[in-house]
């Protein structure tokens, strides 16, 4: 049973990641600097509870600040430049971060034991749950208490003015200006709160795995941050869900049993459902029919 | 309230705008013609900040508006339509009129307590009220990708007049549109202006122009070659020479 509520830790915290890029992904922006989110949260919540003995609650909340304050200050230089362009600088941040964490020493002695990243070797020993005795299934339980309540906060953000901001500014910037909204401002608002999100995810990822290091942030962690959203379609965030699901649960894990035919089979199922559902494995259109469905349902009760 | 003084523009070598002097008053409708490439909507870029200027100055209620991006522009009172109609497809036509509330007394009160407190209603009500004037009632949760034509340019309008300027700049809002459909444009226009509407209208379509126009001004390689009436500029010999007598 551990295997499954181990599966949906990693769900959990992949889910965060896809959602940090789907907030990003509305405005039209590409970005593959989430993962460097992700590792800063990660880093930071680790270094709290470790090295200061902060409870992991409060720690994972300071990585989702500082991921926002770093995304932030990524997002006014970043954001002046578009498409490709955005996608390289980007890239560029993600893999500075990311040798950043590669070259990053920091070690505090207690005890006899020393704790803390050392560089290239990683940082082990982030043992907040194990030395408090929480179980694999508590672990669970407590990624998706974030989990789910950042998809409430984006499910009601997205039906607040805002979001309709939010889209605007990604099918037509130029018109999107021309009725008043400030471009920089809704950008860099969405790479903020995208790298608010990224960082619990790292957060939460470095205590569930206990262990982290530079690779765990590479360029494959950035590529699957906004794989999800554009796999599971921009209509909703339950579509990051559901692609999170089906590569992580399904792809990754179900298909296990192939041994190295797997990672041929990975890239042809995901090019498969990107050309059978274009706009997304929940798309506008099933969004609707669910609708329907629904209320239907909720007429006939009444 | 609108003043343009030796508003230029040049690309490269091309002289899109060349020293163009205007003033639109308070409460006109005023037309703006010229053959293809004359500039017009290159007026219509500069005013409302898409492009920066190459020469000139900008002054709108006596305020002078160069430094100031495209959306501060919108919000001290200048809309626009676009030629080529861009809506925010992927939006219902109530969110497209949503997203473009950016006047300042809406920005006043999309702040987090006002709006739990009675701006509310406030939005609904002026949407409603939008959607009524540009006959979208019914289509109101409908995708704007999904309207018929002459819709979208209804909604596109209304979305222009959502942020309540004072000036619209409506370019080219007749383009693929049927005798019936601009003698509603043409009524529309006037209504925009019985709102307290100013409107600037770029134009090709020389009928609606000179009917519901109050002054116009004629392009021809980015400089103003007329200006005046309707009944002035079409008896211009320098206007005539331009359409007719291979200005282009």
């Amino acid at each position: 049973m551990d295997f499954y509520f181990g599966l949906a830790q990693i769900i959990g915290v992949h889910a965060l990641l896809g959602l940090s890029a789907y907030v990003v992904l509305l405005t039209g922006q590409v970005s593959l600097a989430q993962a460097a989110f992700f590792a800063i949260g990660a880093y930071v919540a680790g270094m709290l509870t470790v090295l200061t003995g902060w409870h992991v609650v409060p720690a994972v909340f300071a990585g989702a600040v500082i991921g926002a304050v770093v995304a932030c200050a990524v997002g006014f230089p970043a954001l002046r430049v578009k498409g490709l362009m955005l996608v390289i600088a980007t890239l560029a941040f993600g893999e500075g971060v990311r040798l950043f964490f590669f070259n990053f020493d920091y070690q505090v002695s207690k005890g006899e034991v020393k704790l803390g990243p050392v560089g290239g070797e990683g940082f082990r020993q982030i043992r907040f749950f194990p030395e408090n005795g929480w179980s694999t299934f508590e672990v669970m339980l407590f990624v998706w208490v974030f989990v789910i309540l950042v998809m409430a906060l984006l499910w009601w953000f997205d039906r607040s003015r805002y979001g309709s901001v939010l889209r605007a500014v990604g099918e037509d910037e130029i018109a999107a200006q021309a009725v008043g909204i400030n471009l920089t401002a809704v950008k860099v608002s969405a790479m903020t709160v995208g790298g608010a999100i990224a960082g619990i995810g790292g957060g939460l990822y470095a205590h569930y795995t206990t262990h982290i290091e530079h690779a765990s942030f590479n360029i494959l962690v950035a590529t699957f941050a906004i794989a999800y959203p554009i796999l599971g379609g921009l209509a909703s965030v339950f579509g990051t869900l559901i692609a999170v699901v089906f590569v992580q649960g399904v792809l990754v894990e179900g298909l296990r049993f192939m041994g190295d035919w797997r990672n041929l089979l990975f890239g042809a199922l995901i090019i498969l459902a990107m050309n059978v559902r274009p706009r997304g494995m929940l798309d506008e259109r099933v969004l609707a029919w669910l609708k329907s469905l629904f209320h239907r349902k909720g007429s006939s009760g009444a | 309230m609108l003043e343009l003084r030796g508003l230029s523009k040049h690309f490269g070598g091309v002289r899109a705008l060349d020293g163009l002097d205007l003033d639109v008053r308070e409460g006109e409708i005023f037309g703006l013609i010229g053959p293809n490439g004359s500039g017009k909507s290159t007026t219509v870029n500069l005013i409302t900040g898409m492009y920066p200027s190459t020469a000139g100055t900008i002054r709108f209620g006596g305020l002078d508006i160069d430094p100031l991006q495209t959306h501060k522009r919108l919000q001290a009172g200048i809309a626009r339509t676009f030629q080529n109609i861009r809506l925010f497809g992927q939006l219902t036509v109530w969110q497209n009129l949503w997203v473009a509330q950016n006047s300042p007394a809406d920005r006043a009160r999309s702040g987090f307590l006002a709006r739990w407190i009675g701006g509310r209603a406030g939005v609904r009500a002026e949407i409603t009220q939008l959607l009524e004037f540009s006959g979208l009632a019914h289509r109101a949760d409908e995708l704007a990708a999904n309207l018929a034509f002459g819709e979208q340019r209804r909604l596109e309008l209304a979305r222009a007049l959502a942020a309540k300027p004072k000036l619209i700049l409506l370019d080219e809002p007749a383009a693929g549109m049927n005798a019936e459909e601009i003698a509603d444009l043409d009524e529309r226009i006037r209504q925009v202006r019985a709102r307290g509407v100013t409107v600037l209208l770029i134009e090709h379509h020389m009928e609606l122009v000179m009917a519901v126009t109050d002054r116009i001004a004629v392009l021809n390689f980015g400089q103003k070659i007329a200006e005046g009436t309707p009944a002035e500029v079409q008896n211009d010999d320098a206007v005539k020479k331009a359409y007719l007598g291979g200005g282009e």
